[in-house]
């Protein structure tokens, strides 16, 4: 990034990933990896099986921690913070395989991520009020599942629960939302409907999406990073990507 | 309906199999059963307090601890503590070379009342004593596991260690602890004999009253979004910790409530039995209270209760008969119990006991309007074989 010469302020990016390394008993699955993500932007993080793309969120959300390097979210230092309050800070993160309360109605799995009673003495007096009630409508609807609020969420189907962990997240209200794989399994209609609502969502937020599907890729990415035995091989619009030598190589050279 | 008042009693259902078992326990026990069986019933009750605080640890919130006797014993000791000391008064124990203090210290060549032993003149301290002291070692407990997230198994095998530790402990100091006799010869409490027929009578009733307000208090905790959470936990740990919440600070409150219930039914355990010993607070009777718990049903409160009477109604019964088999049955009843009916007895009845009350309803031709009186029938048709069987 050279000086402006206009004088015009570069927006300061939303997560500032630098020097990020992860080592697991002297593997190093993240090597010194640099991340910048834009507030609106939806970033697709794609790569090679084992190029550390999962373990890049993990670090992110605190569930791996950092050998190296820092992690700053809207100047706040993530590498040193716990799951919880990273979460609270504004990061939400869904896992790769659909990660919902299968015993719970799809009201109440949205309602359990509903930033309010999160202590213990606050969970224990938790109120349903109207403001709940109402945050949940609209956050089913937003997730197309308006109509199932009282379905039993093991009754959804595979690409509706993976709807019901992205409105989980939507109920907090993240400044940066994280998808593993948020198509994986899912018919042609839902990956389309899920294009759809991933740009719908990304207004006013930051998205990071990692994602092998390369039509899903194509329709929703600003800009896609390629990751490669945890460093960044390329960073670019999916043209530019695709058509980049080194990105060839990997993914076809072996 | 008044909802705090809906959430406490468990909707419609739950109020009427409360209602079944405050019938049986309060009016059909003490009517049936003369003061010796009664007592034994109020020394099994002592237990479902323990069990029903399983359910919320290990039902609701996935956490097995084999310790639970632990709390149950640290109760006892409380309240054992402060009757013994009203029983050694210097009148009583004027024979002593050291007169004032309890037997067992005199015997062991102590010669002052121990520092630890001075607050438990006090009867309110005792009180507080009885609660806080299992609480704090349950919130140490928990704090240290927890917070490194130690769980599962590891997690049952440190209750279990420390349940054997504790025991240890008690049995080696035995001028301070009473020893492996534990602390006998209770006789009053603030000038009360609880050793009469009628004070055992009101023991059996305060016991089963707090019983029910344990039962209460559970049941708004499960009802509460607490209760979902802890569900959710145990199901999906990370998506919890990842939704914004302190995984650890819900483990550590459910297990510290079932330190509380555990200690009041170990306090209520003395003053009807008499006394409080190791043998209550080791290994094995922490097992065995997991097993009331199982074989009850570990997500049902009310379940539990049952369980705890009718595993102890088994073991006075076998262990008078077949002393030598009574180990075996209570494991086979455990393996049992795991392998085929994991939701216990409470799971048998949602199954099998529901659809049989369902087929028998037409046959009797009862109008919708009666059938919550055909159920408490049904629930309480085990017992009048259980009351002819000791």
């Amino acid at each position: 990034m050279s000086p402006n010469p206009a004088g015009f302020q570069m927006p300061k990016p939303v997560l500032a990933i630098e020097g990020l390394t992860v080592s697991f008993d002297g593997f190093k699955a993240v090597d010194d990896l640099n991340l910048y993500i834009d507030r609106n932007e939806v970033r697709v993080v794609i790569g090679p099986n084992g190029a550390g793309k999962t373990t890049v969120l993990d670090l992110i959300c605190g569930k791996t921690k950092a050998t190296a390097g820092s992690i700053q979210f809207e100047n706040r230092e993530l590498t040193k913070m716990r799951e919880f309050d990273i979460v609270r800070a504004g990061v939400g993160r869904k896992f790769q395989n659909p990660s919902i309360y299968e015993n719970l109605t799809v009201f109440e799995n949205l309602e359990m991520s509903y930033p309010k009673g999160r202590k213990v003495f606050g969970a224990l007096f938790f109120k349903r009020s109207q403001a709940v009630i109402e945050r949940v409508e609209q956050v089913a609807t937003e997730i197309m599942l308006g109509e199932h609020l009282h379905m039993q969420a093991d009754l959804l189907s595979h690409g509706q629960k993976q709807w019901l962990e992205i409105g989980m997240l939507l109920m907090q209200d993240p400044q940066l939302l994280m998808l593993d794989e948020p198509v994986a399994g899912m018919s042609v209609s839902e990956r389309v409907a899920t294009a759809e609502l991933l740009k719908r969502i990304s207004q006013g937020r930051s998205v990071l999406v990692i994602e092998h599907d390369m039509e899903f890729v194509k329709s929703i990415a600003h800009k896609v990073t390629v990751l490669h035995q945890g460093k960044v091989l390329a960073e670019g619009s999916m043209d530019a990507v695709q058509s980049n030598p080194k990105v060839i190589e990997v993914y076809l050279g072996h | 309906m008044n909802p705090t008042l809906d959430k406490l009693l468990g909707g419609k259902q739950g109020a009427i199999g409360l209602a079944v078992l405050a019938a049986l326990i309060l009016v059909v026990f003490p009517l049936l059963l003369d003061a010796f069986r009664l007592n034994m019933v109020g020394k099994y009750l002592t237990y479902a307090f323990v069990a029903v605080g399983l359910v919320l640890c290990w039902g609701y919130g996935g956490i097995l601890s084999l310790g639970q006797g632990i709390f149950f014993g640290l109760g006892g000791y409380c309240m054992a503590m402060f009757l013994k000391l009203e029983a050694s008064d210097p009148e009583s124990t004027k024979i002593q070379s050291t007169p004032g203090i309890p037997d067992f210290m005199d015997w062991n060549q102590i010669t002052e009342l121990p520092m630890l032993w001075q607050p438990f003149h006090s009867f309110g301290f005792t009180l507080l004593a009885v609660i806080a002291v299992p609480v704090l070692l349950a919130l140490v407990i928990g704090l240290t596991m927890f917070k490194r997230r130690v769980g599962d198994v590891y997690f049952s095998i440190v209750t279990q260690a420390i349940a054997l530790i504790l025991t240890v402990l008690i049995i080696g100091q035995q001028g301070y602890t009473g020893g492996v006799n534990g602390i006998t010869d209770l006789k009053t409490l603030m000038g009360w004999d609880i050793r009469t027929d009628e004070a055992k009578l009101i023991l059996y009733f305060v016991s089963a009253f707090l019983l029910f307000g344990c039962i209460l208090l559970a049941r708004f905790i499960i009802a509460s979004k607490l209760g979902r959470l802890l569900l959710a936990m145990r199901d999906k740990e990370e998506r919890v910790r990842f939704s914004g919440y302190d995984v650890a600070s819900f483990k550590i409150f459910v297990f510290c409530v079932g330190a509380a219930f555990s200690a009041i039914g170990g306090a209520m355990f003395t003053l009807q039995v008499g006394f409080m010993s190791p043998s209550f607070v080791g290994i094995v009777p922490s097992i065995e209270m997991v097993i009331f718990a199982a074989v009850g049903g570990r997500l049902s409160l009310l379940g539990a209760v049952y369980g705890a009477l009718l595993v102890n109604f088994g073991k006075t019964y076998f262990s008078e008969s077949f002393p030598e088999l009574w180990l075996y049955l209570m494991g086979g009843l455990f393996i049992a119990v795991v392998m085929y009916f994991p939701n216990g007895l409470a799971g048998l009845w949602d199954s099998h006991g529901k659809r049989w009350l369902t087929r028998i309803k037409p046959k009797a031709n009862a109008p919708v309007k009666t059938e919550p009186v055909a159920k408490p029938v049904a629930k309480a048709a085990p017992t009048p074989e259980l009351e002819t069987t000791p």
